[in-house]
Order: C-alpha cells, then sequence, then structure tokens
C-alpha cells in the first residue's frame, strides 16, 4: 500500500526569462498584448501541478510557462505530486492503457491509483484562483474541489483517442468535475460533459534546442559527424523507435538516391536504457549497411544544441512516423525554416498543411516523391519552409501558450 | 486635419479555440455536420481560419475548401467552396445554408465522392475571441495611421475582417468610422474594397496606409 510521501516545489532550472526576452521573436505588440490580458486578471493567482519537475516535455513547458504567468501578474506556483514506486508503475500502466496498450486493469490498481491520490490531497492546499492540473496521475486531486479555488482545469498532454475503457472509464468519474479539459489536438479527445478546448504544446525559441546558432557551430558539428556540408542533407530527429520508422526513412532515402545525391541523418537517443530501442537501431544500422552517406547518430540527451545545429543545417527534415503525439521535432524543424515531409498522422497535420506549410506522406514512396520535388525546386522548398515558420510564429511558440492560459482564465472567470 | 467626432479605439483580440467533438470523415458527413453545427464553428472555419493562416495568400480561403481539397482529393468542390466570400454575408446562418447548398449539389451530381474516406477526419472547432482595449485611439487620419502601424494582426483582422459581422453589417471597422466620422466617403470605399483574398492581413494593413496617403497629404 502507498507509502508516506511530501508534494515538492520545483525550481526552474533554466536562467528565469520574463516575457520581455520573446521582444526579439514576437515582437513589442504582440508582448504589450499579452500583458494586458494579464492586467485583466491582476491578484489572480494560479496553482500547476503534475507528477514530474525533470525530464519530459510536461516539465519543460512548465520550466518556461510558470514564470512566465507570474511576470504578467498571476503569481503561479508549481508543485508535484509524488509517490512510491508503486504508484508510478500503475500511473506508466495507466498512460500506456490511455494510449491503447493492452492492460488487464485491477480494482487493486485503482485502489492504489486512489490512495497516493488522498495522501497526495494531504499535502497540497488549493488556495489560488485556478488550478490546473496536467495529465491523468493527479487527477483524483479535483475531490478536493469546493467552492474555493473556484476553477479548475484538466490539461490531458496525451492522446485519448483509443483509451483502454477501464482505466478511461475509472478517469472520467474525476475528468467530468472539472471546469474545462484542454488537449493538444481535436483528434486527441473523448466525448466529455465539460467544454474542451484546444492548446497546441510549444516550443521555447530561446532554449538550446531552437535558439539562433552560430555558422562556425553549425560547420563544426557537420565535421565532427562527418556529413559534407556541400551536399543535400536529409535528417530525422527522433528517438530510435519502431513508431517512428527509421527503416522506412532508410528505404524513401535509397529511392530518392537513385535520382539525386543526398545523404541521410538519422539522429535520435533512447536506445542505451531502452531494450526495445537497442533493437531498432541494430535493425537501423544493418539497413544502412555500409553506405557512407548515411549517418546514425546515438546521441544523448545533453545534445540540444548539436541537434539544432544539425537541423539548421539540413536540406529537407523528414518526420516518416507511423504514430505521433503533436510531433514537437517538426514544430522546431519549422522554426527554422526547414521544408519537412511528415506522415499525416497525430498532431502532424496541424502544423504541416500540405503544400502550404511543407509536405505530407503516406507511404515510403510518397516520402520519396516529396523529397526528390523539393530537392528539384529549391525555391518551393524555401518558400514551405518560410511559410511553416510564420506557421509556428503564430501558433507553436510558449508565449502562445501563456496567451491562452490567459484566454481561458478570462473565459473562465467570465462564465462564473 | 479633420478631427473625428468620436475616436476610434483599436481592440486587442485574441480567440481561443474550443473542440466542439463534432467531425467528419466524408463528404457526406460533413454536409451532415455543417447543417447541424453552431454558428460559431462556422465562423472559425471561415472567418477565423483566415486569421490563423494570414500569411498565406493562396490556397487557403476557408478550412472546407482545404480539408476537401487535402483530404478528399476533390479539387472542383474545394474551388467552389474556397470562392464563397466572407464578405457578402450578413449573418453566418446565410453562409452556412450557401456551404450547404454547394455540398448538395455537388454530391448530387458527384455521389460516388460522398462516402469515399477522406485521408484524415474534419474536426469542428468554436472560435471564443476576448476583445480588450488597446493603448492606440485616433481622433484624426494622422493618428489613425500612426495607430494602425503598431496595432498587431489579430487587431487588423478584429476590426477589417471579423467586423463585417457586427453592427453595422457588411462594413469593416475601419471604413465605417473612416466615413462616419471624419467624412470620407471615397477613402472608406476604398480601403472597403482591399481584397482579403490576395492579400495577406500584413499586405491589407499597407494597402489602408498607402490608400490613406493621399488624404493626409491633402
Amino acid at each position: 500500500m502507498a507509502s508516506s510521501l511530501t508534494t515538492e516545489t520545483p525550481h526552474p532550472t533554466a536562467k528565469v526569462v520574463t516575457l520581455d526576452d520573446y521582444h526579439p521573436v514576437v515582437g513589442p505588440t504582440e508582448v504589450d498584448e499579452i500583458r494586458a490580458l494579464g492586467h485583466r486578471l491582476a491578484g489572480k493567482s494560479v496553482k500547476m501541478v503534475n507528477s514530474t519537475s525533470v525530464g519530459g516535455g510536461v516539465a519543460e513547458i512548465l520550466n518556461r510557462l510558470v514564470p512566465l504567468l507570474s511576470d504578467v501578474g498571476l503569481p503561479t506556483r508549481w508543485e508535484v505530486i509524488t509517490g512510491g514506486n508503486d504508484f508510478f508503475e500503475v500511473s506508466k500502466a495507466f498512460h500506456n492503457a490511455l494510449h491503447g496498450a493492452p492492460y488487464e486493469a485491477s480494482w487493486r490498481a485503482f485502489e492504489l491509483f486512489l490512495s497516493y491520490s488522498e495522501q497526495n490531497l494531504g499535502q497540497l492546499s488549493f488556495d489560488t484562483d485556478f488550478v490546473v492540473i496536467h495529465d491523468p496521475q493527479p487527477v483524483a486531486l479535483v475531490k478536493a474541489r469546493n467552492a474555493r479555488p473556484p476553477h479548475w482545469v484538466w490539461r490531458c498532454h496525451i492522446d485519448l483517442s483509443n483509451p483502454n475503457p477501464l482505466v478511461w472509464d475509472f478517469l472520467l468519474q474525476f475528468v467530468r468535475r472539472y471546469d474545462a479539459a484542454l488537449f493538444s489536438s481535436p483528434n486527441f479527445t473523448r466525448s466529455l460533459p465539460i467544454p474542451q478546448y484546444l492548446f497546441f504544446p510549444a516550443i521555447d525559441p530561446l532554449s538550446q534546442k531552437n535558439q539562433d546558432v552560430e555558422a562556425d557551430f553549425i560547420q563544426k558539428t557537420l565535421e565532427k559527424f562527418s556529413i559534407d556540408a556541400k551536399r543535400p542533407i536529409l535528417t530525422q530527429v527522433s528517438r530510435f523507435d519502431g513508431l517512428k520508422d527509421p527503416l522506412g526513412v532508410i528505404q524513401a532515402y535509397k529511392l530518392v538516391r537513385k535520382y539525386k545525391d543526398c545523404q541521410l541523418v538519422l539522429a535520435g537517443g533512447g536506445a542505451a536504457d531502452d531494450p526495445e530501442g537497442g533493437q531498432v537501431l541494430s535493425e537501423v544500422r544493418a539497413a544502412a549497411g555500409n553506405d557512407p552517406d548515411i549517418h546514425v547518430l546515438e546521441l544523448p540527451p545533453w545534445s540540444a544544441l548539436e541537434i539544432n545545429a544539425l537541423q539548421r543545417a539540413s536540406t529537407i527534415i523528414i518526420q516518416k512516423s507511423l504514430r505521433e503525439g503533436f510531433g514537437l521535432t517538426v514544430t522546431e524543424a519549422l522554426w527554422k525554416k526547414k521544408p519537412v515531409v511528415a506522415s499525416a498522422v497525430g498532431g502532424i497535420p496541424l502544423q504541416v498543411i500540405h503544400k502550404l506549410t511543407g509536405m505530407l506522406a503516406h507511404s515510403v514512396e510518397g516520402t520519396a516523391y516529396q523529397i526528390r520535388f523539393l530537392l528539384s525546386n529549391p525555391s518551393i522548398a524555401t518558400r514551405l519552409g518560410e511559410n511553416g515558420h510564420e506557421h509556428v510564429k503564430e501558433n507553436f511558440l510558449i508565449t502562445h501558450s501563456l496567451k491562452r492560459y490567459l484566454l481561458l482564465f478570462l473565459i473562465l472567470q467570465k462564465s462564473s | 486635419m479633420r478631427t473625428a467626432r468620436a475616436p476610434f479605439q483599436f481592440m486587442a483580440a485574441s480567440s481561443l479555440i474550443r473542440i466542439t467533438g463534432q467531425q467528419a470523415r466524408t463528404l457526406a458527413e460533413l454536409l451532415e455536420e455543417i447543417r447541424h453545427c453552431s454558428d460559431a464553428s462556422i465562423f472559425n472555419h471561415t472567418f477565423q481560419s483566415l486569421e490563423q493562416h494570414h500569411f498565406l495568400t493562396e490556397g487557403f480561403s476557408n478550412d472546407f475548401a482545404q480539408w476537401t481539397l487535402a483530404a478528399c482529393n476533390e479539387p472542383r468542390l474545394a474551388e467552389r467552396l474556397a470562392s464563397l466570400d466572407i464578405r457578402h454575408y450578413e449573418t453566418l446562418a446565410a453562409l452556412k445554408a450557401d456551404l450547404v447548398s454547394i455540398l448538395e449539389d455537388y454530391l448530387a451530381h458527384t455521389p460516388e465522392a460522398a462516402y469515399r474516406k477522406a485521408f484524415e477526419p474534419f474536426y469542428f472547432c468554436e472560435a471564443v475571441t476576448v476583445a480588450v482595449p488597446t493603448e492606440w485611439r485616433a481622433s484624426t487620419l494622422a493618428e489613425f495611421c500612426q495607430a494602425l502601424r503598431h496595432v498587431s494582426i489579430h487587431t487588423v483582422h478584429y476590426h477589417f475582417v471579423a467586423a463585417r459581422l457586427r453592427e453595422p453589417l457588411t462594413v469593416n471597422d475601419f471604413s465605417y468610422w473612416i466615413e462616419d466620422s471624419l467624412g470620407l466617403k471615397e477613402l472608406a470605399d476604398h480601403i472597403d474594397q482591399i481584397d482579403i483574398y490576395t492579400n495577406t492581413l500584413e499586405g491589407v494593413r499597407q494597402r489602408i496606409l498607402e490608400g490613406a496617403n493621399p488624404w493626409l497629404a491633402a
């Protein structure tokens, strides 16, 4: 049964940014408008709760979002639920089951989940005006709901389109008690009796992954990996996972090579401590064979700047996933004005509008054709990249996440 | 320089997208769902879509046309849906009726297209807009142009595109104020003629400023 636990308040690991730091990226008018929205919520406070303070996309987003919300006038506290290994094993199993993985749900698992939720409820106080609960792990904290705070929101970062019905029915009893649910894409949602809003995931243009980098560093990165800067470079950045279809990428590259000179870079991590990833990596290396123009790069987690440089050096970015979440690697590529050829899965079609902000494909052959087309038509490739950059600038930056939360709070406040 | 009877207040408008749960996987379903969707959905996929993709001038006039082309591969229908000009509508109900009429007509003549599964579903969403006053107010044409140079593209969309559904109907806020408060009917008409489908919203801003130049010099 559940052991004792304490909650913790994470400390942002990166330099604390302010909204003014984004002036050069989004312009002073956008910054002023965000501040004007914040002004309308002056005196209100926010609590964000999730299940981890480090690692993972949610913690990365909260690391930036929490100080930005405070900066625009809404003091925001970020707290993390804690639990024993048994809790995180159950919540990880729930997470996979919600993604559609086979799972034999047991009453013991549900009881354990509830037991830890009760202990977390004993540790946390909810005295802010808005509470935002992230993902399924802390979802049952809504049991603390009473007259104050008046507004509870559930931010679901995962795809619920095909969940295990038992697990989902269990969670639904809590989800329906929120004022609103937030999803990353319309195709990730379930039918719910509460309003649902679209909250795109976002990239931080000031992070190491996305900041501008010197041409010299890009050149050195290419030299480090023996990549020829003078010839076209096709790149897919993804962990070595079958669902990212790296073997399909190699097949597409081989089809392109029949007509066009190019190199392929497959850059990713996650293979070292993941037996499945190791297997995929072996298959990828076998498929690459002795081709000196295929560069399979297994990069450690601290390689953000090098990945940034590889993306910027690329002629075309590929994301040939068989299944995908939102696909933030696509967002990163578009931000860098790169033409993207990607599969029409998950959240990718929200970003890659076919023939306008990139090219969508549905097969190995289609992927190869679109790559050949863009290599043969560099002016079209350039235009797609520029449109893609504008699309990200308008929709998928961390400043948009900030603005969406402010709008949501205003709407909730008005509705009450 | 004429001074307006009432100043123009520039508004900052931002929208949150609400997911309705309605979706279509075929053209037949699209027709059925459009029949039953809210006016807010029609607004989101036509008026609002112009703002969301304001940097594109080609191939993107509304979400229905774009989906019909990209997900259903029906260019003839896409062209007809794209030809609907939101400036001609006083109500969203009228716009919806024309969308329905075009789809009904197309499917009557091309029944084999009705139940062909699209590459990806169409998800109906609604825009929930929050508008707040900016610091920019104008009492003369010079002040108006000064402010217009500084406000965001979302403000331009709110006053120039979305305004046509607010009273007085079918007129953009800029033209209405320039005619009603400054008495400059010719300039108001000139601005109202700027094409929102062949210009980006940044282009619209520039056309307005260029159009106002002769009056500023006068």
